[in-house]
């Protein structure tokens, strides 16, 4: 594996009594794309905000190649491109005026910044807005002017917050295969935030799995979906006809059921073993017509549902 | 397509400290003078104080040219432009210069600063503006600092803009002690405004809404303009009665006791120091006993012993600007910065 080059050790962030982000440790290598994924509110953004130095952790530390999150904000702010959730410019002024004034912020000024805003615009497709004031740039628009907004430091390290947030599949589509470019070809190191699962699988790397300020899982999909199906226990979509309350009692007497729901005329079966031959079997027999019998957990979706019923339950 | 070698090579990141700081705040400054020049309320604020500076200067002018005929002539007529009020044939008195900036100034330094800080929030473009490697208080230096630029300027070219009207008018050239009288005028101006748009920035900071750090500016621009006079009155007319019968001594308590809370009102410093400054003959600000007058030689004060009388009062108004300045200073370095 690369060199890990961003760091967190027990970071945490406390707002009173509510804990935000608890003793988070987190380990980034160099070139990775790392999806944060958790549902709202479960502290994505505040360590981001940590990370950036914007909000001061109350405990912990973090650091992005070697520079201290905390006691170096601007030498990390250097380094690190940001593009917030519901990324906002100001409209008065051109998509070209936007990108200028943080190039200027960056010490970038004159020819080399109007080189790099041409050849930004271009790569994010918007050639031909530049010129335009940004309140006439649709929600995609202004999110690709976004992705040209973070590069125009150069970032070694670029973080997303949701940047897929209320963008039709097609720009989201193209959105995710820019984010995908800087990590390939650019070699940058990226850390995505969602909680829009689908998409960011497709891109990611590693994933963590945040819940209520903890990170309950972590590492490459394949892993995650393991763990999931490594421990005994079964989830199971499954319908037959006749629907009757006797179809119910049959499930529940099949030996290892645990538990079962009925969810939209499908049940949801959870079990401690694999009981589909035995379900299968049983069903038959009685006369039913086998309609649906399909595993659970078998996608992203599953697998982090999986994780929040855990958390949820304790 | 590709991220040319040349266009990435050529910037090296700034370094140091002190290039970051300058960097952010050169970036902000810039952006925000572009701002206030571009917009709306900029516009609207500067065509108010333009048609009302100017319709002052033609009543002073209409006052003094009566004053001529009616053979009252004074010295620094020049000056007393700034100063005169004048009251049409109908009645109507039509303030002077001094007044309309005393009383609508506060309004230009509101309408600069109101939405500072909270604008940023609003359109969620504060989030963005610190992720870059900026000194956070780059931020709220810019903006103060580009809103006094604004001011500044706005101030001195009325002021210059009027001066030659005045002299066309007039027939009259300034002094050179007029003149600098005038541009001691115009700083003041620029000063009084400035705390008020120091107001407007911690008030932007405070609340979270546009609308209600406007309605708060205007309700402190209100007292101070209206309601501190009254105020004044009424406590020290609790503390030192004065009826028909008192002595001298009440009357004189009731009058300081009433001047000095007034004179907690940047408005009353503000009116007190600049009539001072533009009329020679103003030798002191408070009560004057006949004893004090007695073998007073009659005439005017030059421009070092003016400025002395109201040294006290624009060193109050800087400070007030620099207190409420230093408040939202250190209040914004320890907010916390969400994003939304």
């Amino acid at each position: 594996m690369a060199e890990v080059i961003l760091k967190t050790e027990k970071l945490t962030k406390k707002y009173g009594r509510l804990v935000a982000v608890d003793r988070l440790n987190l380990e980034i290598a160099e070139g990775e794309v790392f999806g944060l994924l958790g549902p709202n509110g479960a502290g994505k953004t505040t360590t981001i905000l940590m990370l950036l130095g914007l909000t001061e952790p109350s405990g912990g530390k973090a650091t992005i190649y070697g520079c201290d999150c905390t006691r170096d904000p601007i030498g990390v702010k250097r380094i690190v491109g940001y593009l917030p959730d519901n990324v906002a410019f100001y409209n008065d002024m051109t998509g070209r005026e936007n990108l200028r004034f943080i190039g200027e912020m960056n010490g970038i000024y004159g020819k080399i910044c109007e080189e790099r805003i041409d050849m930004l615009l271009e790569r994010v497709g918007m050639k031909d807005a530049g010129e335009k004031k940004v309140k006439e740039y649709s929600r995609g628009m202004r999110q690709r002017l976004g992705i040209a907004d973070v590069l125009m430091k150069d970032p070694k390290v670029v973080i997303l917050d949701e940047p897929t947030l209320g963008i039709d599949p097609e720009g989201v589509h193209e959105l995710l295969g820019l984010i995908k470019e800087l990590a390939e070809r650019d070699h940058r190191t990226v850390l995505i935030s969602s909680h829009m699962l689908y998409q960011v699988q497709q891109i990611c790397s590693r994933v963590g799995i945040f819940v209520k300020g903890k990170l309950v899982a972590c590492g490459n999909i394949e892993a995650l979906r393991k763990a999931t199906q490594e421990k005994d226990s079964i989830s199971i979509e499954y319908a037959a006809k006749p629907d009757n309350a006797t179809l119910e009692q049959l499930i529940r007497s099949i030996p290892g059921v645990d538990n079962v729901n009925k969810e939209k005329g499908l049940y949801v079966i959870h079990a401690g073993s694999d009981v589909r031959n035995a379900l299968a079997t049983a069903t038959l027999e009685k006369g039913y017509n086998l309609l649906h019998l399909r595993q659970l957990g078998g996608d992203l979706d599953d697998i982090y549902r999986r994780y929040f019923e855990k958390e949820g339950a304790q | 397509m590709e991220l040319s070698m040349t266009a990435r090579n050529k910037i090296v990141p700034a370094p140091d400290d002190r290039k970051a700081r300058r960097a952010g705040f050169r970036a902000l400054y810039n952006k925000e003078m572009r701002d206030y020049f571009r917009s709306m309320k900029f516009l609207i604020v500067l065509a108010l104080i333009v048609v009302l500076g100017l319709s002052s200067i033609y009543g002073a002018f209409n006052s003094i040219q009566e004053a001529v005929s009616s053979g009252k002539a004074t010295d620094n007529m020049f000056l007393s432009l700034f100063t005169t009020s004048y009251t049409w044939s109908s009645g109507v008195s039509w303030p002077s210069f001094v007044w309309f900036m005393m009383f609508l100034g506060p309004i230009v330094g509101l309408a600069l600063g109101f939405d500072a800080i909270n604008g940023e929030r609003s359109r969620r473009t504060l989030s963005r503006l610190l992720a870059q490697p900026i000194h956070r208080d780059a931020v709220i230096n810019g903006k103060f600092f580009a809103g006094v630029t604004v001011l500044a300027i706005m101030v001195f070219s009325l002021g210059f803009v009027i001066s030659g009207a005045g002299i066309v008018m007039l027939g009259l050239v300034p002094t050179l002690e007029e003149l600098l009288r005038i541009l001691i005028f115009l700083f003041f101006t620029t000063v009084y405004m400035s705390l008020f748009l120091a107001v407007s920035l911690l008030f932007s900071l405070l609340f979270r809404h546009m609308a209600t750090s406007a309605l708060m500016g205007i309700a402190v621009w209100l007292f101070f303009a209206l309601f501190m006079g009254l105020l004044a009155g009424l406590i020290s007319g609790v503390l030192f009665p004065v009826t028909d019968s008192s002595s001298t001594l009440d009357q004189l308590h009731n009058y300081q006791c009433e001047q000095a809370i007034n004179r907690l009102s940047p408005a009353t410093l503000y009116s007190e120091s600049v009539v001072t400054i533009l009329d020679p003959s103003v030798r002191t600000l408070g009560v004057v006993l006949t004893t004090q007058l007695q073998n007073a030689v009659v005439g005017n004060l030059p421009l070092g012993q003016s400025l002395l009388l109201v040294w006290p009062h624009l060193t109050g108004l800087i400070a007030l600007t620099m207190i409420c300045f230093a408040v939202s200073y250190v209040y914004f370095m320890r907010q916390e910065i969400r994003a939304d």
